[in-house]
């Protein structure tokens, strides 16, 4: 690892300053991706600028007309621990208690796993079926986008040099509705999903009238199946329907075969994974008690 | 044999308890000294390539290096001086070359050179700033292709040892041994059922979590400290000082506390190289190991191909078993293979048997001990075959065990009888077991069963006890603690000297402060150093009884001394009071002793398991696991039923996810505890033991070493149950999730890919 020079502004003007000035520079939440990056050499920065220390990115609001603001930097324990966001998104904060461990969780950020890009980041699919939103700030504007649209390829993301992403933007939850990330590890901590699915629906009647499914770890980035959920709308909740849109799911998958699974092996896993995290948000929809694994 | 003991068998806390919890242990990454310079490796990114030119000049140029070095600037020595690795020896060429390559690299991460600078970063950065040239060559990295001819050679002057006979052959078959009792064509003659079957495992790495160190002080008056995380610091005086051609005398080696080590920390690898550096630049110099050098360039366990055989008659009697055994050495002849034809069988008495081993060098890191080596390997295989033979027979696999199983005075393959061993005592012990009489009950799940065994070994240790005015006694020794055998070895002299373990205090010392002492393995430690331990105490109880002799004005002779009281003619004085007088008595008590002991008790452990296997994903959970393990004697029960458990967890690893994951071109792909899978507190029930104490008739106390045995029967029972679990066999691990559902898939019996 190469020596760097570290800041740690207060305000978001500061930062988006010295971010600008120094176009090279690493930004740093939980450090968590970045500094095992850094060490392992597949990274390299004269200026590692930390933004923890800005409040906007530390925000976490919660109101039911507009949803749910978490800050970029905000660590997946403080996620878990809080009453609105256990109250209102349980499967966001059940997917912030899965990320690493304890002392990970106690610096890890959503924001972070999202910016990352990474593949098999587990919360990003779930951000993606919540129909989570960016709020993207740069010194010449800010803007918004869907978390589908964020990631482009392994460790790339939408956002230009300059930028940084301030908040996420959950929309408030919908009566009948329910949301699961299930992701499968040879391992059941510390590991790296070999393929992962989230899903949100909402229910009615005893149909679905809505559905997202986003899968992990089986295509360059985080994979966003509309014609999987879509094909649940309107239908009934049942083995058919739920098959029906696990191979959706699994026939949109490209995964590439690795030293954690063939590719046979984690499209197999796509269409067991959705199955079983679509029952997961239905008995959650339906006000059952939820299933942890 | 009294077995009314007052210290053996009781938990008393660890005498390094309270510094390793409170973080104050000082482990080799720790030592800071003025002057210290840093040390970086440069390894080799091909695992099979000839070094055409190294250009270091540009990294020697760079601002803050004090000094590059290369293989050139070893001493020219005889390479085919054999050096004593600490549990066998090995040619010097061999040794000197894992520790910075001569003219080809053998594998990647292959050290090619070093460079010391002021800080890790500057040496990091320098030496990526040397020029290496290389001719890359053909990887062979699996023994099966090793061993086909056309293969690659890694060594063109490595000439195959065929059955004891040195031949002129050039292959990378370092050795073909073999075993024979009996008449094979008979044995097989009388079978009525006969099982065979071939067996593949993976590469596996200790995975210690402390990286190798070293840091190495050349000074003025010529004479080299070394400072290191190591199981045997006379072991690495030894190989330093060969590599370096300098007297053994010269060189001071201080173990630093020990991060895990389970046979991967006898080889030296940074030791020489810090100590070349340190002679060029008149500064200490401190070398750590990155993790991905840890598992890319020290020595994992062998992968091994292995094919099994055995028949037996309807009644469950064996009636012969062969096996042939290709292991993987890694770059460097000494793949373990030798253990592994001597265990394969042990655990039976069988008539007819036949083993063939093969000790193979692939472009794979050289391969270094891991508890019990080559036993867990060859116990997957022949486990895995009888547990079938037993299906095939319809009895149960205990008992079809018990009827077969070696007791004292059974012959082995290679040639031994055994004395008393607890082979009988264990498997009642497993079938005794709350474990075993459990149901198990329910869909997908599976129960297995299998045995393994591990000699142990003794080899040299000594021990100094220094008796205090208070009547504590320091105990001076030179074993590595890395499981508890401060205590362990303490609480035999407490036992002799009647004191409590609390009052007598061990330290771990550098190896000009203590007679010679092999290293900490082949689980001897608390069987040789605590005999060492015994001696000792028993030279201080005869001091002492002449210092009481001196009280009273009698004998010697007429003192006796029974439970930390000395008494002679009504007189009675204890051990702490006469402590008190070895001043006016004589001056200071010291009792010393060298030990070499034979009689190393082996051990038979075995493994009970329940698995539920998920027919969707491939994914295993062990439910419920029990280690029965016959440890002779446990003098700290808790810390016996420690190494039970961890040799245990350890196999867990082995058998569902550890491995080395190898690109075609040799690359480690998962060469981090990220995606190399050693089990988590998560992944492993809480293991059940059960301690079977058949005393070794060769100590004093009856101990038999405990570190090992315990590793070598999980991978087979785990298969076992697999195998019950989903009615297919498994010969190939790590049995991990995608290897599971390709099986199940195979097998059609399952829903094909939903
Ligand atoms: C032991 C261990 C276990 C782990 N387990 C898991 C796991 O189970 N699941 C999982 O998905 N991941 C896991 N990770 C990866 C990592 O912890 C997560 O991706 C985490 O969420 C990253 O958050 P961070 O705050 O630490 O990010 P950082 O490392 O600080 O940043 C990650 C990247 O995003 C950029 N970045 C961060 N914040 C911003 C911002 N606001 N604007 C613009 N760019 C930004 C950084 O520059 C960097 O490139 C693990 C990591 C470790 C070390």
């Amino acid at each position: 690892m190469k020596w760097f020079e570290y800041e740690a502004p207060t305000t978001l003007a500061d930062a988006l300053a010295i971010l600008d000035a120094n176009p090279g520079a690493c930004l740093l939440a939980g450090g968590t991706d970045l500094l095992v990056q850094l060490r392992a050499g597949r990274k390299q920065t004269d200026l590692v600028l930390d933004i923890k220390r800005i409040p906007e990115l530390n925000e976490i609001s919660f109101d039911s007309a507009s949803g749910l603001t978490l800050g970029a930097a905000v660590c997946c324990a403080e996620a878990y621990e809080h009453p609105l966001v256990k109250q209102h998104y349980p499967a966001l904060a059940e997917v912030a208690s899965i990320i690493g461990g304890t002392q990970i969780q106690g610096r890890a950020s959503i924001g972070g796993n999202l910016c990352n890009a990474a593949p098999s980041a587990d919360a990003v699919p779930l951000l993606i079926a919540l129909g989570a939103v960016c709020r993207v700030v740069g010194i010449h504007g800010e803007r918004e986008l869907p978390v589908e649209d964020f990631c482009l390829a392994p460790g790339q993301n939408a956002m230009n040099p300059g930028e940084l992403l301030v908040s996420l933007r959950f929309p408030a939850p919908l009566p009948a509705s329910g949301a699961h990330y299930l992701r499968f590890i040879p391992r059941n901590e510390m590991d790296i999903a070999v393929a992962g699915v989230g899903v949100s629906v909402t229910l009615e009647n005893g149909a679905f009238k809505a559905a997202r499914i986003a899968l992990a770890s089986v295509a360059p980035k985080p994979l966003f199946v509309p014609a999987a959920g879509d094909s649940l709308k309107g239908k009934p909740v049942s083995a058919e329907s739920l098959d029906a849109a696990a191979q959706l799911a699994k026939a949109a998958a490209s995964p590439i075969s690795d030293m954690r699974g063939t590719v046979e092996y984690r499209r197999h896993l796509c269409a067991v994974l959705t199955r079983r995290a679509l029952e997961a948000a239905v008995r959650q929809a339906l006000g059952q008690a939820q299933e942890t694994r | 044999m009294s077995t009314q003991y007052s210290v053996i068998g009781t938990r008393p806390i660890r005498h390094d308890g309270a510094d390793k919890v409170t973080g104050r242990a000082l482990y080799g990454a720790d030592v800071q000294m003025a002057g210290l310079l840093h040390g970086f490796i440069l390894r080799s990114p091909h695992a099979h390539a000839r070094i055409l030119s190294i250009d270091t000049s540009k990294a020697a140029a760079f601002p803050g290096v004090k000094a590059v070095i290369t293989t050139h600037d070893f001493p020219a020595v005889d390479g085919n001086k054999m050096v004593d690795l600490g549990e066998g020896d090995t040619p010097l060429s061999y040794a000197r070359g894992n520790v910075l390559a001569g003219d080809k690299v053998l594998y990647r991460g292959h050290a090619v050179a070093a460079v010391a600078a002021v800080n890790a970063h500057v040496a990091e950065e320098a030496a990526g700033l040397i020029e290496v040239v290389y001719e890359v060559l053909p990887c062979v990295l699996h023994a099966v292709d090793a061993m086909r001819s056309g293969a690659p050679l890694l060594h063109e002057d490595l000439r195959t040892t065929e059955l004891g006979e040195a031949t002129t052959t050039i292959s990378n078959i370092a050795q073909h041994i073999r075993q024979s009792k009996g008449d094979i064509e008979a044995g097989f003659a009388l079978a009525d059922v006969i099982v065979e079957r071939e067996f593949h495992t993976s590469t596996v790495h200790q995975g210690y979590i402390e990286p190798h160190n070293a840091t190495a002080l050349w000074n003025n008056d010529g004479r080299i400290s070394i400072w290191c995380s190591t199981q045997g610091s006379f072991v690495v005086r030894d190989c330093t000082a060969a590599i370096l051609d300098i007297p053994v005398s010269q060189i001071k080696v201080t173990p630093m506390e020990i991060g895990g080590g389970f046979g991967g920390k006898i080889p030296v690898y940074l030791e020489p190289v810090a100590a070349l550096l340190s002679k060029k630049t008149g500064r200490p110099v401190k070398i750590v190991m990155p993790r991905q050098a840890v598992f890319e360039a020290t020595g994992p366990t062998p992968g091994s191909y292995m094919k099994v055989k055995v028949g037996a008659k309807k009644d469950g009697s064996i009636v012969a078993a062969q096996a042939y055994l290709a292991f993987e050495a890694g770059a460097y002849p000494g793949a373990m293979v030798v253990p592994a034809s001597m265990t394969v069988f042990a655990a039976y008495d069988i008539a007819n048997a036949l083993v063939d081993g093969y000790d193979v060098v692939v472009n794979k890191p050289s391969t270094a001990a891991y508890r019990a080596p080559g036993a867990p390997n060859a116990a997957f295989a022949m486990e895995s075959v009888v547990d079938e033979l037993a299906l095939k027979l319809g009895i149960d696999p205990l008992d079809l065990r018990l009827r077969n199983a070696a007791k004292e005075g059974t012959r082995r393959v290679d040639g031994p009888r055994f004395p008393r061993i607890g082979c009988v005592e264990v498997l009642e012990a497993m079938k005794n077991s709350p474990h075993y009489q459990s149901p198990l009950g329910g869909p997908n799940r599976g129960r297995g069963v299998a045995i393994g065994f591990w000699f142990n070994i003794g080899l040299p240790s000594s021990c100094t006890l220094n008796v205090c005015a208070d009547g504590n006694v320091n105990l001076i020794e030179g074993s590595t603690d890395i499981g508890g055998s401060r205590a362990s070895i303490a609480m035999q002299a407490a036992e002799v000297l009647g004191l409590a373990a609390e009052e007598i205090h061990p330290t771990v010392v550098d190896t000009d402060s203590i007679g010679y002492t092999g290293v900490t393995g082949g689980s001897r430690t608390t069987f040789a150093t605590g005999w060492a331990a015994y001696e000792a105490a028993q030279d201080v109880v005869r001091q002492m009884k002449e210092r009481a002799a001196k009280l009273w004005d009698v004998k010697p002779e007429a003192v006796e001394a029974s439970g930390g009281v000395y008494k002679s003619n009504g007189n009675s004085i204890g051990f702490k009071e006469l402590a008190g007088r070895i001043a006016e008595t004589g001056g200071p008590v010291v009792g010393r002793a060298a030990v070499n002991p034979r009689g190393a008790g082996g051990s038979f452990a075995g493994s009970i398991v329940d698995v539920e296997i998920d027919p969707e994903t491939g994914k295993t959970t062990i439910l419920r696991f029990t280690c029965v393990q016959d440890v002779g004697r446990a003098i700290h029960p808790a810390y016996v039923e420690g190494q039970m458990q961890g040799g245990s967890v350890q196999g867990i690893g082995w058998a569902l996810n550890e491995e080395y994951f190898m690109s075609p071109d040799g690359r480690m792909m998962n060469s981090s505890f990220l995606d190399y899978r050693m089990p988590t507190a998560l992944d492993v029930p809480m293991i059940e033991t059960i301690i079977v104490e058949v005393p070794n008739p060769g100590h004093p106390f009856g101990v038999r070493g405990v570190g090992e045995a315990n590793i070598v029967p999980p991978q087979a029972a785990i298969a076992n149950a697999m195998s019950h679990a989903t009615g297919t066999r498994f010969t190939r691990l790590p049995m991990s999730p995608p290897a599971v559902m390709e099986a199940i898939w195979c097998q059609g019996s399952s829903s094909q890919p939903s």
